[in-house]
């Protein structure tokens, strides 16, 4: 259907797009990998010429390192499980026929617009504040000691605070996914006299399964590279310096620009191995 | 469908679904009601929940103190400035690959999607650089620029479900009747797609006045939209209950509302059609 003159018209048409995000790719990749290269001090000296895969094992073998890989696989996988269990909950809740529907999704999928200083900053000195925080009123309204949240539970602190913000992403998603599901097929079911737990586990959880999937990927790219939550509350401080967080500090606060620089290649290689699983359902969703 | 639900279990239902509604909603119903406070019933001890002295003050004293404007302002210009321009350029590339796709299509569509995995502190410093070489640090142009960037694939990835949806047969029948490419797009494609555009354009707003990564490091005092403003009260002004929940709420209301039109697009924007 397609003539050789729309051909090269549509060829044309797709040309600003691809040429800006191949820039966008591809320039400050290779500068990134050029400076993982060289011992590059912007502020002692400059550039100071080649040294080889010497950042790549003093980034690996410093002792923040392992830390940083600790705190984010911990805050990633907390955010995770927290926000697909609930999700889940919540989605089968929602599903359920309940008066001024409309009014409760809203209320649940509020906290995905609030921007991330935001909320940082709201349940940082709002709620988690060991004197005037909401929390501590909580606490002692319960004859109990107030907890220093971010200091003495840094890292359950700051995944409460990411979960607030994610669930209602994972909610929505997963409700959109139950919403789809043949509801012949649940009444039937529970006409044979199939309790609702199994129903759940055999009709509900399968069919939920990819959209599971989905929004682990996707939650995982975005949470691997958190930032501002961390910014505004513990600096990093108290065991919540993240990779990212990590690199930020080696490239913008200490200015070692290799060193950093071979970390981010590090954060680069991390995020396509989530990225490649991700890729395969959504490419195997463009053909049907 | 018609399934008998029974009222003693919708009211079940409908109280355990209020619950963690109001639950969720909570921090954002506090951090408002907090804004209408003055600072001594902000931090009273128990704390106050409807009942206190309200009082537009906050807001008053947040404008003056900090030109709170001019942040908004900031916000709005990069922001829409992103999208707009973002939109510009994905409706041709969009349009290309859902009406004329060659084998290449797929490939490329999740190429773009790739580079939004990108983990953005991986090309900080270079990006840094050239923005200082080419005095872009602090500018609004250079945020519209990256944001407009990083937000690209998820443009032309909405508008390429949406434009998909369009059958074909429709454009066919215009080139028959003589229609030119250019007319095409503008006459027959484009009304077809407003719905489809403008909900790409909602979500891709909120994406962008919600960015906290390149606002917070690329920006100092000239170009700081909202996320880099609250993020100066991390201390000691954030102690400033009052003050710092109406900056907050300021900051969050046009895009909480905004976001509440969009819960649908939501889930084909960030998904990239994965889920249905």
């Amino acid at each position: 259907m397609a003539t050789r003159h729309s051909r090269s018209a549509a060829r044309l048409m797709m040309a600003p797009a691809v040429i800006l995000l191949l820039g966008w790719m591809l320039v400050p990749l290779t500068m990134t990998l050029w400076f993982s290269f060289r011992k590059y001090l912007p502020m002692r000296g400059g550039d100071l010429g080649g040294v080889g895969f010497d950042n790549y094992v003093r980034f690996v073998t410093s002792s923040a390192f392992w830390p940083s890989v600790q705190a984010t696989l911990v805050i990633v996988g907390g955010v995770l499980a927290i926000t697909v269990t609930f999700g889940v909950l919540l989605a089968l809740l929602l599903d359920q026929p309940i008066w001024g529907q409309g009014i409760v999704r809203i209320l649940v999928i509020a906290p995905f617009f609030v921007m991330p200083t935001v909320s940082a900053l709201v349940w940082k000195n709002m709620f988690m504040d060991p004197v005037n925080g909401l929390l501590a009123h909580l606490w002692g309204f319960f004859g109990a000691e107030p907890v220093q949240w971010l200091s003495q539970a840094p890292l359950a602190s700051i995944i409460l605070i990411v979960a607030w913000q994610w669930l209602p992403f994972a909610t929505l998603i997963l409700l959109t996914a139950i919403q789809s599901l043949d509801s012949e097929q649940l009444e039937a079911a529970e006409m044979d006299g199939a309790p609702p737990l199994s129903r759940f586990g055999h009709i509900v959880l399968p069919h939920l399964g990819r959209a599971i999937t989905v929004v682990v990927l996707i939650q995982t790219i975005f949470l691997l590279s958190i930032f501002a939550e961390i910014f505004v509350t513990t600096q990093g401080s108290f065991g919540t310096r993240t990779l990212t967080y990590l690199i930020y500090q080696r490239v913008l606060e200490s200015q070692n620009v290799g060193l950093g620089s071979a970390g981010g290649i590090y954060a680069v290689i991390l995020a396509n191995i989530v990225a490649i699983f991700l890729m395969r359902i959504v490419g195997k969703n463009l053909d049907a | 469908m018609a399934r008998a639900v029974s009222t003693r279990r919708k009211l079940i239902y409908t109280l355990a679904a209020w619950t963690a509604g109001l639950l969720i909603f909570f921090p954002i119903l506090w951090t408002v009601l907090t804004s209408f406070k003055t600072e001594a019933d902000a931090i009273a001890d128990p704390p106050v929940f409807l009942f206190f002295d309200w009082t537009l003050e906050n807001y008053a004293i947040v404008q003056e103190r900090s030109d709170y404007m001019r942040f908004l302002w900031n916000s709005v210009i990069i922001a829409g400035g992103s999208t707009l321009l973002g939109v510009l350029i994905a409706v041709p590339a969009a349009w290309s690959m859902a009406f004329v796709p060659s084998r290449r299509t797929k490939d490329i569509l999740l190429w773009m999607l790739s580079t939004k995995m990108l983990p953005a502190v991986g090309v900080l410093y270079p990006i840094y650089l050239i923005f200082i070489e080419m005095g872009l640090l602090d500018s609004r142009i250079g945020l519209t620029l990256v944001l407009m960037l990083i937000n690209l694939p998820i443009i032309v990835w909405m508008l390429y479900t949406y434009f998909r949806e369009i059958p074909a047969e429709i454009l066919e029948a215009a080139r028959m009747d003589g229609a030119t490419l250019r007319e095409e797009i503008l006459y027959v494609l484009t009304p077809m797609a407003v719905p489809g555009i403008a909900s790409t354009v909602l979500l891709n707003i909120i994406l962008a006045w919600n960015e906290a990564f390149w606002t917070l490091n690329l920006t100092a005092a000239k170009a700081a939209p909202l996320t880099a403003f609250i993020a100066s009260y991390s201390s000691p002004e954030g102690l400033f209950y009052a003050k710092l929940s109406a900056a907050s709420t300021m900051a969050i209301a046009p895009i909480l509302i905004l976001g509440w039109f969009s819960q649908k697009q939501l889930v084909r924007g960030l998904t990239f059609g994965a889920v249905k």
